[in-house]
């Protein structure tokens, strides 16, 4: 599919955000971008890419093909996450994901027919004190069972919203991945959204109920200052185009001895 | 559950994590209400080279793991060279066990981009990036909100408050790779590339992003260079011990009475950590932790009065890690825990060393064998065999790290793997969970 030109709009925004002569560093969240458009990378989705950043379709491929969240099959609204590393494997997080898989009919990395939910298996999500945890979305939902795994992704295939126990409310993963791709999560009070757990707050709170703080703190105390202490003014932005100019980067994002260039456009003409 | 004593509660001392009970300090009206952003133009009135001198002398150490120290590690950096510098602040929190940084990234972002302007000014960065784990989403909305928050408030961009100092910063997500959280694996992804570590010597200090001088730094510590800058050194080092500086986060979680955050004085032990979580949970008894995270090797009840900073576990046969305790009882299995472990290494090694890829996948072969009930006493050698292969000879860190919970678990555990062997233990996998195993 072709993609919009909105989407090519906040590609250039993104690219725009690294040094020039950088562009490859805008691989990763261009990769979010596409699957915010289509829902997993596609191979044209590494075409797009490819095409924004003069590279190639396999050097693309490879980046996309290396990390966990580039999915490669279509995917369902919902992406339900559940860990099942040590921790909330022994927790009871592995219970939670059979359950889940047997309920949805479906195995990892697989979406349900009505298109509603994705699974998986995660590794470690980092919120080992809130175990045995899902996520949606990346979202959390936070000390879960098999009964309440469930009543989440029942919620969601009835069409419900179910609020996560931290994070913001649910979006859709498209939505999700154009948040990855650096844009800011538009909707109103979403970002406001997620208290903090109990568990996060655990050691502040037996703190604070003891009157525990830590002395001596003054705002004011010295820098000490080996001159006197007068700041430099003035930026170093020459100096950075010149190093730019001085080092390539680490690689010159074409294989080694090939004209990566023609040989692809030989391979269109050839497909045609 | 029985209140700690006194003298423990005095172990306890929220400074990174104090503005968390804030529920709005991620906003930055709350935030300059809390000391926020006074560090900032503290730092910017002073040389550039008082900072890293400040830095060095609080003793501050890497909160990432490695525990390298942080003043050190900026006054590596070449000045005077003509090249761009940049900061990179790896915030791909993903160790097993370790959940401290995305609470301070999403409670009180702005301390990070605080610290992130004073380090850069420090080592004199004109653009810095934040790496955040891509599954960090909500971390990641707060962050990107603080960052937009701070170009308009003249805390990033041109000329920061009259200081002609320039910076900008961008919040890049990852995409599900714990190998980048290795720092010049890291890097590789940040420049468009799979995420692989790069062989070192040269080092990121001379030849990082885009091989130009970089300092990369963990989450926490960069959260901490306001706090220093605005109480001093010297108080600084009022916590944690002579050699390890300052407050830790603890992230206890597993068999304990109250899983979660605790950022006590470096150098507390487990014993008395346990004690402020209110114990075990009823009818647990503990058995195995680790002391920070799945990459250190695990210790037993027998190591409750370790001083759980850089030196203390380091004598105790273990690395302080992470400080992410996990705490399991004698209702868990260390050779089943071990088995998921490596499950994960298997999936997330990059695949770009011998030892680590194949090492990974045989080991996690040999797990399933003897939790089926068909291990053999000759798996045990081959295990320990495996990670002399792997230990010392990998490429990065993480084919180190796999083979921690392997050996100390060996080490410490050996009857539990004997009972699977000789049939004491039930089989706790499957037959078809077996399949390519011989």
């Amino acid at each position: 599919m072709g993609f919009s030109e909105e989407t090519r709009q906040r590609a250039r925004e993104v690219i725009a955000r690294y040094p020039a002569d950088r562009s490859r560093s805008a691989l990763l969240p261009l990769l979010h971008l596409v699957q915010s458009e289509e829902g997993y990378v596609s191979p044209a989705g590494v075409e797009f890419c490819a095409d924004m950043l003069g590279l190639n379709k396999a050097q693309v491929g490879a980046v996309a093909t290396f990390y966990t969240m580039y999915k490669r099959r279509p995917t369902g609204d919902y992406l339900v996450s559940v860990c099942t590393n040590t921790m909330c494997n022994v927790l009871g997080g592995q219970q939670v994901y059979d359950t889940l898989s047997e309920h949805l009919g479906v195995g990892h990395d697989e979406t349900t027919a009505d298109g509603t939910i994705t699974l998986e298996h995660a590794e470690c999500l980092a919120a080992c004190d809130y175990g045995p945890v899902m996520t949606v979305n990346y979202d959390f939902f936070d000390k879960v069972d098999p009964d309440s795994a469930v009543g989440v992704v029942d919620e969601l295939r009835a069409g419900g919203r179910p609020m996560p126990t931290r994070g913001a409310r649910l979006c859709t993963l498209k939505e999700m991945s154009l948040q990855l791709a650096g844009f800011a999560d538009p909707r109103e009070g979403a970002v406001a959204d997620g208290p903090a757990g109990d568990s996060t707050l655990r050691g502040l709170r037996l703190a604070q109920q003891n009157g525990i703080t830590v002395a001596g703190f003054d705002p004011n105390t010295p820098i000490a200052t080996k001159d006197g202490g007068t700041a430099p003014a003035g930026s170093a932005k020459s100096a950075e185009a010149a190093g730019v100019a001085a080092n390539k980067p680490a690689s010159d994002a074409k294989p080694a001895g090939d004209n990566a260039g023609q040989r692809e456009r030989s391979l269109k003409e050839a497909e045609k | 559950m029985t209140q700690p004593r006194r003298e423990t509660l005095e172990k306890l001392t929220p400074v990174l994590t104090k503005r968390w009970l804030s529920p709005d300090a991620w906003r930055m009206d709350v935030y300059e209400q809390l000391d926020g952003y006074a560090a900032l133009r503290k730092a910017l009135a002073v040389h550039p080279d008082d900072l890293i001198q400040l830095v060095k002398d609080s003793g501050l150490r890497g909160r990432g793991g490695a525990g390298f120290p942080t003043g050190l590690k900026w006054g590596f950096i070449p000045q005077n060279d003509g090249k761009p510098h940049y900061l990179v602040v790896n915030a791909d929190e993903g160790e097993p066990g370790t959940c401290k940084d995305l609470p301070l990234m999403t409670h009180d972002p702005h301390s990070l981009v605080e610290g992130v302007i004073i380090a850069s000014y420090a080592i004199r960065a004109n653009r810095a990036f934040i790496y955040i784990r891509g599954e960090a989403v909500h971390a990641a909305r707060r962050l990107r909100n603080a960052v937009q928050e701070a170009y308009a408030k003249g805390y990033l961009g041109r000329n920061i408050l009259g200081s002609g100092f320039d910076l900008d910063l961008v919040v890049h997500s990852g995409a599900g790779a714990y190998i980048c959280g290795e720092e010049t694996a890291l890097l590789d992804s940040l420049e468009g590339f799979r995420g692989q570590p790069r062989l070192r010597p040269p080092f990121p200090a001379t030849h990082g992003l885009y091989a130009s001088p970089t300092v990369v730094n963990n989450v926490g510590t960069i959260a901490s260079v306001p706090y220093i800058v605005l109480g001093g050194a010297a108080w600084w080092k009022t916590m944690g011990t002579e050699k390890s500086s300052g407050p830790m986060i603890y992230s206890l979680s597993g068999r304990v009475a109250n899983p979660g955050q605790y950022e006590c004085s470096m150098g507390v032990t487990l014993r008395e950590l346990l004690e402020l979580a209110g114990g075990m949970q009823p009818g647990h008894n503990l058995r195995f932790w680790t002391p920070g995270g799945s990459s250190t090797p695990l210790l037993t009840a027998d190591h409750l009065d370790v001083p759980l900073d850089f030196e203390g576990v380091a004598a105790a046969g273990s690395i302080l890690g992470t400080t992410a305790t996990q705490i399991f009882s004698d209702q868990d299995c260390p050779v089943y825990a071990t088995y998921r472990w490596l499950e994960f290494y298997h999936h997330e090694s990059c695949g770009k060393c011998t030892p680590c890829r194949e090492g990974n996948y045989w080991m996690v072969r040999v797990y399933r064998r003897i939790l089926s009930g068909q291990g053999t006493h000759e798996d045990l050698d081959t295990l320990l065999d495996t990670c002399d292969n792997i230990l010392g000879r990998s490429f990065c860190g993480l084919g180190d790290g796999a083979t921690s919970s392997v050996t100390s678990s060996l080490k410490f555990f050996k009857q539990d793997y004997l009972d699977y062997i000789e049939g004491r233990t039930a089989p706790r996998l499957s037959e078809k969970s077996l399949v390519g195993a011989h």
